[in-house]
Parts: structure tokens; C-alpha cells; sequence
């Protein structure tokens, strides 16, 4: 058996080694007429908000017409943007290059008043009015876990008819909400047209339709146990708001296939952010193979945040057994500190690139097709439009 | 044991630790380190997550947690026991209507009317009702409870700060809904805890912008919803390197750099061009960011709460990591 030795200990950092994986082309894919609806999405505190108006701002200095619907911004980006105003109306940004003839047009999403808006637009005045007055529709539109998923695809899909018929825009750029997975938003049109759909409604539906002999044995225990559980009163308001939402179910149904479709179309590109944290890719990787299953076209991967590369080929290693070196012979030194300091940084800095690249280097190797951009940390935070035009540079590489 | 009546900590009545954080800002990973914290001088500790993310398992690297409770570490030093329980809102339902409605297969049924489905994410409020409901039964156990294990602390991983206030304001949540009713007086029983001083809600943050804006923002909501703010836990702190004066040259570009040429070669590294630019220019990296955390260190100062402070390993997380930051905290009291 012949024995195999195994190469030293690499020297130097190992961002020396080449990089297999696939560039992501963001101006390629920011400059294609064909893309009309980017969808940026991924866990929690990985910078969705900050990417999707970066994105936009660099779509729009570049030609397009462009309207970015985000959900939660923080309060001095909105600012910046020109935002605050949560009216649920897409307004310009200010201080847009108008070179390439683009514009941007940006909006948060308040869901409260988007699922107002479709109750008003789907149901007589009347109607509208005993919906929004229902104890049970005023808990579900501003509480529902999924509501703000819902209603960020209702949304997608009213700006994309208003862009059709009025030309105003030409891509749409929608962040997601901040959900519990990232998986949410594609789940809650679904679960909550289901719901729609299921047996539950026909339980709620039966006593509001009179007749007691409908009710089978099975049907009247379950409402009995509801009634134990969450008390008559609350059964009450929700038959009553099933029994006037009834006709706008079918409404709601459609529109929410209609959403799924078009993410399904090629017009759309789906960029999934994630930063360089175990949690995160995880999570990136669920939602690569997630949107794979469902056949909506992935564009790419961002991951933000990463350290830079060290500069220089000392390695971890050698850097802390220098600076050990330095602080163990040289201690009464005034300079051999900063010194030892400087070398200590670059041993952290190396150990933390080695970290970030094996685990980008795991996804990779899971999902080798998947182009991927890498944004780099900055040393100070975003809150204005010059540094949303620095990410957007740094995304394009 | 002496040590127990020694040992002093910032939260001796608490029994209750909420944590939360934004995302990214490593919240499980802070809720793993005080439950192990917790867990020392022979405690008894439960820990708790309800958003299904199974960070827990992940961090301890153990498999899936189910709805049980599951043994899955020892404390540090004179070792206690640190339980571990994923909870979800359909199992805590079909537990609750068996244990208070005796609804074992009526329970099923209901499963398959779509009622459950229902109950834990449509209906507005429930879900949240039921899973601080399960909380609370875990914390309300005493030692005379039959065939269940008594926790001296309970530590729950909870949504994130944006969400916090409402997941814990059960009550608010429910008020419009549910004016009364047996889900209503759940939802009273619970908040009674929540608000009590036996509850603490700790917010986890890092050095930046956002982050310590959403705390602020947070501690504001918490106080309006009457919930008992906790400590702030800065995590991922970057260590200190180079003192002031250092980070102040390296910022002007006017560290020494001939003097640390001739160290580098005393310590028998070749003091190269690029070596000693990159040197330099990580250092003014380094200088900039800790300028801008030192600046959110003084907003985290003004909030008023007792905060405390976790290094940022730069090697990630495991379980040796997690007993380190342990230690952390209960060097600074927390636990």
C-alpha cells in the first residue's frame, strides 16, 4: 500500500485559491429589458432592505424605470429615500442621476391599508364597510402572521398592472418581509388560499347559512370545541366576516395563483441575499432548492457582508506567533505594541476569511450552478444614497 | 452549596429570561450561553425556542429537537442540566385542549377540519397565546408538580426585536378579538408572568447603526407594554488591539511605520511592501470601525439598562465557544 503524504500547510490566505464559483452578472441582469420584477430575499439581518434600494438606485442611474417596494426600511435610509410617509404610494427619490434617462420611484408597504384598499376594491361600499368594521378582519389585516407576506405579493401584483397599463415603470424591484424563514412569503399566499379553499370555512360558512340539519355530528363538534376554545363572541364576528367575505374569496384565490405565476415567468429573477454566517446560508441554500421545486427562476446569490480579503501572504499562524514573538521580547518596547497589535488584526482577520470562505465554499459545493456576487463589509453604515450607489458598485464587481 | 448563595448575579429573581435580538445579531447564540451560564453550580435549566428554525439543535449540534424536553448539555463547573424544547404552536394546542378539555381525538378531528391549521396561523393572536402559553406552563411547575421536571430558570429564544413586544403582548394582541372567553383568560394568566419581575426580556445587539437603533426601539415598546426590560447583551464585540492614540494614527495614516518595519524583522518576518501597506490599511479598517462602535457604545450607554458585553469569535461557534461566552457573562453578573 503505497502511502500518500499529504501537502504541508498551505501558506498564505485562502482566498489565494481560485474561486470556482460562478460570477453573478448584476448589470447584466439590471441592463435586460426582459427582467421586469427582481425579487430579493433571505433570513433575517442580512441587508434584503439596503440591497433591494441599492439594486434599484443602480437600475435606475443605468436607464431603467424603476419602482422599489420595501417593507420595513430603517428609518434614515427612508429618509434618504424620501419615504417616511408611510402612504402606501410610490413616490421618486430624490436626487437620482438623470443621465441614463431612468427613474426611481420608491414605496414601504403598509399592509393594513393594502388589505383595506382590496376589501374596498373587490366588495360594494357597503359591504367594504361592514368587512373593515369586523372585529375578526381588523385582528387578522394588522396581526396575521402572514399577512405582510400576503399582502407584499398583493402589492407586486398591483404595481405590475399599473406598470403594464401606464408604462410608468419598467422593473420592480420587492424586498421581503423580515419573516421567521425566508420561505414565508412564498407559503402565505398559498396557506392563506388554502385556508380559503378547506373545510374550515364550510364549518364556519354552515351556520351562517341557516339550516341546523347541515350540520353533520362531525361539524357541530368541531364547533363546539371552538366555541370552548376561543369563546362564542369570537365565533360569532368570524362568521359574520365570512359570511361577507364570501364573495371575494374567489377574488383573492385568483390573484394569489396569478402572483405565483408571474414569479414563475422569466421576467422575473429571483437574488437571494444571505451573509457569511452558517444560519444565513442555510437558509440560502433551503431557498435555492425551494425555488428550484417551484420552477421560479433563480438569479443569484449575494453575499453580504463578507470580510475583505488580507492583504499580504503572512498567515495566521506566523502573524500570532510574531506577535507573540514581539510582546514576549519586546515588551518594554513603545512601538513593538502597535506592532504586535497590527499582527494579531491580520492573524483575526485571516481566521475569519478562512471561516466565511469554507462555508461559502459548502454552498458551492451543494449548488455549483448558482452565480454568486460578493459584497465585501463596509467600515461605516448606509443611510444615504452615496453609499447605496457604493453597494451598488460593489455588487457589480 | 456555598457557592449558590455566594454567587450574586443582576437577575437573582428572574426566573423567566426572554431573548431577543435582530436578526443576525447571534440571539440564539447569546440564549444557548446564559442558559449555560444559568446551568452552573447544579441548576436546572430549560431552553426554549418557538420559531421552528431548530437553532438550537443546530448550535448544540444535536439532532431535530421535538416537542419534548430533551437533556442536551451540562453547565460549567459543579455541572447542572440544560434542557432543550422546540415548541410549536400545533402541538402546544393539541396539549392544551387535551390537558384542560380532555380532547384527545376530538383533537384529530379538529386537525382535520383544518381547525388547527386554523387556530395556529390565521387566527390572529392564538398562535403566539399558545406558544408563551406553553412557556408559561414550563415556568409555573413547582416541585411538587407530578412527572414533571421543576426548572429553576427558563430561557427563551424569542422572535426577533421588531416583533417582540407584540409576540409578548399576547393580550393587546387578543383584545380586539376575544373579549373574553377561555383563550381570553389564557392570555390574561400568561401576561400576569410576563409582566411580573419574575420575567426579564434581554435584547440582544451588535456595534452597529441599525441594530442599536431597533434595541432603543425596542426597550421603548417593552416599556410600553409593561413587559419587564432585561440587560442589553452587546455581541461580537471586536477586541481591542491597538489603543486610542494607535487607532488615531492609523486613521491619519500616521502610524510608524520604519519602527514597525524593524519589529517585523526582529521577529523574523520579512517587513515587505505589501505586507506592511496591508498591515497599515487593516489597521485603518480596524480604526474606522471601532470608531463607529464606540459611537454606538455611548448610544447603548444612554439607554439605561445594565449591558453587558461577548467577544466575537473569530472562529465561529461551537460548544467550546458557547461555555466561553458563558463565562463571559457570569464573570459580568449576568447569570
Amino acid at each position: 500500500m503505497s502511502k500518500t503524504i499529504r501537502p504541508s500547510a498551505r501558506i498564505g490566505p485562502l482566498a489565494a485559491k481560485p474561486d470556482t464559483t460562478v460570477q453573478l452578472d448584476v448589470d447584466a441582469l439590471l441592463d435586460d429589458p426582459g427582467t421586469n420584477i427582481i425579487v430579493c430575499c433571505g433570513s433575517g439581518g442580512v441587508g434584503k432592505t439596503t440591497t433591494s434600494a441599492a439594486l434599484a438606485l443602480r437600475a435606475a442611474e443605468r436607464g431603467r424605470k424603476v419602482v422599489v417596494l420595501t417593507i420595513d426600511p430603517a428609518r434614515r435610509l427612508a429618509q434618504s429615500m424620501g419615504i417616511e410617509v408611510l402612504d402606501n404610494t410610490p413616490r421618486p427619490v430624490p436626487g437620482v442621476h438623470q443621465a441614463a434617462e431612468g427613474s426611481l420611484d420608491a414605496m414601504m408597504l403598509d399592509m393594513k391599508r393594502t388589505f383595506d384598499e382590496v376589501v374596498q376594491s373587490q366588495a360594494t361600499p357597503e359591504k367594504a364597510s361592514q368587512i373593515l368594521a369586523n372585529p375578526f378582519y381588523q385582528a387578522l389585516s394588522s396581526s396575521f402572521a402572514g399577512t405582510q407576506e400576503y399582502m407584499a405579493m398583493e402589492k407586486l401584483g398591483q404595481l405590475r398592472k399599473d406598470a403594464l397599463k401606464t408604462g410608468r415603470w419598467d422593473l420592480i424591484i420587492v424586498d421581503t418581509p423580515p419573516s421567521r424563514s425566508a420561505l414565508d412569503f412564498l407559503d402565505a399566499p398559498e396557506r392563506l388560499s388554502n385556508f380559503l379553499d378547506g373545510r374550515f370555512i364550510k364549518v364556519m360558512m354552515a351556520p351562517a347559512r341557516g339550516p341546523a340539519r347541515l350540520l353533520s355530528a362531525g361539524l357541530s363538534m368541531v364547533t363546539n370545541a371552538l366555541t370552548k376554545i376561543l369563546g362564542a363572541q369570537v365565533l360569532k364576528d368570524m362568521q359574520t366576516f365570512v359570511a361577507a367575505f364570501d364573495t371575494l374569496f374567489g377574488g383573492f384565490r385568483q390573484r394569489a395563483t396569478k402572483t405565483f405565476e408571474v414569479l414563475q415567468a422569466t421576467e422575473t429573477a429571483f437574488l437571494v441575499l444571505a451573509a457569511p454566517e452558517p444560519d444565513a446560508l442555510r437558509e440560502a441554500a433551503y431557498f435555492v432548492e425551494r425555488l428550484k421545486e417551484e420552477r421560479m427562476p433563480l438569479a443569484g446569490l449575494i453575499v453580504n457582508r463578507a470580510s475583505r480579503v488580507p492583504m499580504g501572504t503572512l498567515s495566521g499562524d506566523q502573524a500570532m506567533a510574531a506577535a507573540e514573538n514581539l510582546s514576549t521580547t519586546y515588551d518594554a518596547d513603545g512601538s513593538s505594541g502597535i506592532t504586535a497589535g497590527l499582527l494579531r488584526l491580520h492573524a483575526d482577520r485571516v481566521r475569519i476569511m478562512a471561516r466565511e470562505s469554507r462555508l461559502r465554499q459548502r454552498f458551492t459545493a451543494a449548488h455549483p450552478d448558482v452565480p454568486t456576487a460578493v459584497i465585501p463589509a463596509l467600515s461605516t453604515d448606509v443611510h444615504d444614497l452615496d453609499g447605496l450607489r457604493l453597494i451598488g458598485e460593489l455588487l457589480a464587481g | 452549596m456555598a457557592s449558590q448563595t455566594a454567587h450574586q448575579t443582576d437577575w437573582d429573581s428572574v426566573r423567566l429570561h426572554v431573548v431577543t435580538g435582530k436578526g443576525g445579531t447571534g440571539k440564539t447564540t447569546v440564549a444557548a450561553a446564559l442558559a449555560l451560564a444559568l446551568a452552573s453550580s447544579g441548576k436546572c435549566v430549560l431552553l426554549c425556542e418557538v420559531e421552528g428554525r431548530q437553532g438550537i439543535a443546530q448550535l448544540f449540534d444535536v439532532p431535530p429537537l421535538p416537542y419534548q424536553e430533551r437533556r442536551i448539555a451540562s453547565g460549567p463547573a459543579n455541572g447542572g442540566d440544560v434542557y432543550a424544547l422546540a415548541i410549536d404552536a400545533e402541538s402546544a394546542l393539541l396539549e392544551y385542549l387535551a390537558m384542560y378539555y380532555h380532547l384527545g381525538r376530538a383533537g384529530k378531528a379538529l386537525d382535520r377540519f383544518g381547525v388547527i391549521d386554523f387556530a395556529t396561523t390565521i387566527a390572529p393572536g392564538v398562535r403566539d397565546v399558545l406558544l408563551t402559553g406553553k412557556v408559561y406552563e414550563a415556568a409555573h411547575r413547582n416541585k411538587r408538580s407530578k412527572n414533571a421536571r421543576h426548572y429553576d430558570a427558563i430561557v427563551l429564544d424569542a422572535p426577533p426585536t421588531g416583533r417582540i413586544a407584540r409576540f409578548l403582548n399576547v393580550n393587546h394582541e387578543l383584545a380586539g378579538l376575544a373579549k373574553v372567553g377561555p383563550i381570553r383568560s389564557q392570555a390574561d394568566t400568561v401576561t400576569t408572568l410576563l409582566q411580573s419581575p419574575r420575567t426579564a426580556v434581554h435584547l440582544v445587539t451588535v456595534l452597529e447603526d441599525m441594530p442599536v437603533q431597533e434595541t432603543a426601539d425596542g426597550i421603548e415598546a417593552l416599556q410600553a407594554a409593561k413587559l419587564p426590560v432585561g440587560g442589553v447583551i452587546v455581541n461580537m464585540v471586536r477586541r481591542e488591539e491597538l489603543d486610542e492614540t494607535a487607532r488615531d494614527q492609523a486613521i491619519r495614516g500616521k502610524l510608524p511605520r520604519k519602527l514597525i518595519e524593524e519589529d517585523l524583522a526582529r521577529a523574523w518576518v520579512e517587513p515587505t511592501k505589501t505586507l506592511v501597506d496591508g498591515l497599515l490599511s487593516e489597521a485603518r479598517e480596524h480604526a474606522e470601525r471601532r470608531a463607529l462602535e464606540d459611537e454606538q457604545r455611548t448610544y447603548v450607554g444612554e439607554l439605561d439598562v445594565p449591558t453587558y458585553e461577548l467577544p466575537r469569535l473569530s472562529d465561529g461557534i461551537d460548544l467550546g465557544g458557547l461555555y466561553e461566552l458563558a463565562a463571559d457573562l457570569c464573570e459580568q453578573g449576568m447569570a
